[in-house]
C-alpha cells in the first residue's frame, strides 16, 4: 500500500525521523470502530460503537472491565487488546494482593505504555494494533486516559479514537468545558452526540450497536447503587439513547425519528 | 575407568572403606559433609532480640512505645537501639524479636517507600497497605521455613482514619486500639486495655503518653530484658513524631529485703 524502504523492521528509522510500522499501528486503532470518553467531577464514562461483521454475526465486545474502578474501551485489533487487558487485569490483582489497594490507573496506563513502547525499540516485535480509553476512580478522583501503540499515553478531559474519532474529537472540543459539572445523564447525552458524529450516513446509534461504561454513582436509569465501573448494554441503554436530541441534517425536511425499536431480530445490520 | 571392582557401585567414601584397602589417590573423597549445608541456612532462633512493643489509639491518632535495649541471649548487649520506624510520613512500625531481622525489614521498607516516591504521582502506601505488604511478606518466610522472627505493630494515620494492626513471624495479623508484642501482651495489655478501651476518642495527647509511661514502667519492674529508656512515637495529622530518649522515675528500696537483691550477709 504505501511500501516503502524503510517499513519492514520497526527499529529503523526513515530519513524523515519516522519509524513507519509504529504509525502503521496508529493507523490500524484508526480502522477499528470509534469510542468515546468523557470525565466530569464525579464520573468517567466510555461510549463505543460495536460492529458486527454480517447480519448471522453478534457484535463484537468493545468495552471491558479491569477491575473493580478501572474499564476501557478499545479500537483496533481485539485480539492484541485482549493480551494487554489480561496484563492489565494480573496488574489490577497484584496491587489488590500485595497491598490491598485498588491499583492507581495513571499506573496501569503507564505500564501497558511502557509494554508498547518497548515493541517499537526492540528487533523482532510488532507494536500493538490497538488503542485504549482508560476510565478509572482512585484516590486522586475520576479519570481518563488513551493508550496509543506508539507508548504514549495522556490523560484527557475527552477524548475519542476510532475510525471517523475526528468528528466526535470535534464535538468535544466543543463543549468540554460544560463536562466537569455535568450529571451523569448530561455526560452521558453529550457522550452519545459525540459518538453519533462518527456514524455513517443513514446510520443510527441504538441498543445493540452501543456500549456504555461508567464509573461513579449511578443514574436514575439504572439499577445499580455501585460506582464500581460497569458496562451498560442491551435494553437498559435505551433511556439514555431517547435523551438525544435529533441532529439537525442539513437539506432533509424532518430529523431522523430518535434511536431504534426494541425489536432485535432485524437491528443487526450495520 | 576404575580398575578396582571392590570400588564399582560402591559410594566412594570412607565411610565404605574404612580400613584403605585400596590406594588413596585412587578414593574419592566427598568431603564428608552435605555440600549445601552452608549455602542454605534458616532461622532457628532470633539471637539478637529487643522485647515488648507497646501501641494505643488515642483521640487525635496513634501512640506507640518501645524501649532502645537490645538483648544478646541475657544480656543488655545495645542499648541504643531504635525500635520504632518510620515508614513514610504516616506510618511507625515497631519491632520486638530478632533485631537483624527488623533491620532487614527496615530495608525493605525503604525500599518500597522510595520507589513509591519515586512515582511522584500523588499516590502513597498509607499504613494499611504496608501492613498487608508486611504480613504478606512475613508469611512467605514462615512458609519458606525461615521466618523473619519479629513481632511487629504498625500504627498510623491517614485520610483522618487511625490504623493499629499487628503481624509476627508465623505472618499472624490482628488489629485492636491496643496492642502489645512479646511480655508486654502480657504485663501491660491488660493496663492498657483497662484505660484505653472506650475512650479512643476522648483520650488526650498527654493522657495517652502517661497510660503508655505507665505501663513502660510497670514493664521495666517485671521484664528482665528491658530497658528504663524507651522511645515514644506519635502519629496524627501531623504525621510521625519520634520523641528522643527518655525515662521514667523507679523506686527499688521496696528490693531491700529481698535474698539476692540487696547487700544481704545471707
Amino acid at each position: 500500500m504505501f511500501r516503502n524502504t524503510y517499513d519492514s523492521d520497526n527499529t529503523v528509522f526513515s530519513p524523515q525521523g519516522r519509524l513507519h510500522q509504529v504509525e502503521y499501528a496508529l493507523e490500524a486503532v484508526k480502522q477499528g470502530s470509534a469510542a468515546v470518553g468523557l470525565r466530569s467531577k464525579s464520573h468517567s464514562i466510555l461510549l463505543a460503537l460495536k460492529r458486527s461483521t454480517g447480519e448471522l454475526a453478534s457484535y463484537q465486545q468493545k468495552m471491558f472491565r479491569i477491575d473493580d474502578h478501572v474499564g476501557i474501551a478499545i479500537a483496533g485489533l481485539t485480539s492484541d487488546a485482549r493480551v494487554l487487558s489480561n496484563f492489565m487485569r494480573q496488574q489490577a490483582m497484584s496491587s489488590k494482593m500485595a497491598f490491598n489497594r485498588p491499583v492507581p490507573v495513571n499506573r496501569l496506563v503507564s505500564a501497558i505504555a511502557d509494554k508498547a513502547q518497548v515493541n517499537t525499540q526492540e528487533y523482532g516485535r510488532r507494536p500493538y494494533g490497538v488503542g485504549f480509553l482508560v476510565i478509572g476512580q482512585d484516590q486522586s478522583g475520576p479519570h481518563l486516559y488513551e493508550f496509543s501503540p506508539s507508548g504514549n499515553s495522556y490523560e484527557y478531559y475527552a477524548m475519542s479514537i476510532g475510525a471517523r474519532s475526528q468528528s466526535a474529537k470535534t464535538y468535544l472540543e466543543k463543549h468540554y468545558e460544560s463536562f466537569a459539572d455535568c450529571s451523569l445523564e448530561d455526560l452521558i447525552q453529550h457522550g452519545l452526540h459525540a459518538l453519533r458524529e462518527t456514524l455513517q450516513q443513514d446510520k443510527d446509534l441504538n441498543v445493540n450497536n452501543t456500549s456504555i461504561g461508567v464509573v461513579g454513582a449511578p443514574s436514575m436509569h439504572e439499577k445499580t447503587t455501585g460506582v464500581s465501573f460497569r458496562i451498560l448494554e442491551g435494553e437498559i441503554i435505551q433511556p439514555f439513547l431517547d435523551t438525544m436530541i435529533p441532529k439537525e441534517v442539513p437539506g432533509a425536511a424532518a430529523a431522523p425519528p430518535p434511536a431504534a425499536s426494541t425489536d432485535e431480530d432485524v437491528q443487526m445490520a450495520e | 575407568m576404575d580398575h578396582f571392582p571392590m570400588q564399582w557401585g560402591r559410594p566412594r567414601n570412607d565411610t565404605f572403606d574404612a580400613y584403605g584397602t585400596y590406594p588413596v589417590a585412587q578414593r574419592t573423597y566427598n568431603g564428608g559433609v552435605d555440600a549445601f549445608s552452608a549455602g542454605v541456612q534458616h532461622t532457628q532462633q532470633p539471637i539478637v532480640t529487643g522485647t515488648s512493643v507497646l501501641a494505643i489509639k488515642y483521640k487525635d491518632g496513634v501512640m506507640m512505645a518501645a524501649d532502645n535495649l537490645a538483648s544478646y541471649g541475657s544480656l543488655a548487649r545495645f542499648k541504643d537501639i531504635q525500635r520504632l520506624h518510620p515508614v513514610g510520613t504516616n506510618t511507625v512500625i515497631g519491632a520486638g524479636g530478632d533485631m537483624s531481622d527488623f533491620q532487614y525489614i527496615q530495608a525493605l521498607l525503604d525500599e518500597l517507600m522510595i520507589g513509591e516516591f519515586t512515582e511522584q504521582d500523588g499516590h502513597s502506601l498509607g499504613p494499611s497497605e504496608i501492613h498487608e505488604y508486611l504480613s504478606h511478606v512475613m508469611y512467605a518466610r514462615r512458609s519458606k521455613m525461615d521466618p523473619l522472627w519479629n513481632a511487629l505493630i504498625v500504627g498510623g494515620f491517614k485520610d483522618g482514619k487511625r490504623f493499629l494492626s499487628y503481624v509476627d513471624l508465623l505472618g499472624t495479623t490482628y488489629s485492636a486500639s491496643t496492642l502489645a508484642t512479646g511480655y508486654g501482651s502480657y504485663i501491660a495489655q491488660p493496663l492498657l486495655r483497662k484505660a484505653v478501651e472506650g475512650n479512643e476518642d476522648t483520650l488526650t495527647e498527654d493522657e495517652a503518653v502517661k497510660i503508655l509511661e505507665q505501663s513502660m514502667k510497670v514493664l521495666f519492674y517485671r521484664d528482665a530484658r528491658s530497658l528504663n529508656k524507651y522511645q515514644i512515637a506519635k502519629i496524627s495529622a501531623d504525621g510521625v513524631a519520634i520523641s528522643e530518649s527518655r525515662s521514667v522515675e523507679t523506686n527499688w528500696s521496696f528490693a531491700e529485703g529481698i535474698r539476692g537483691y540487696g547487700a544481704q550477709t545471707q
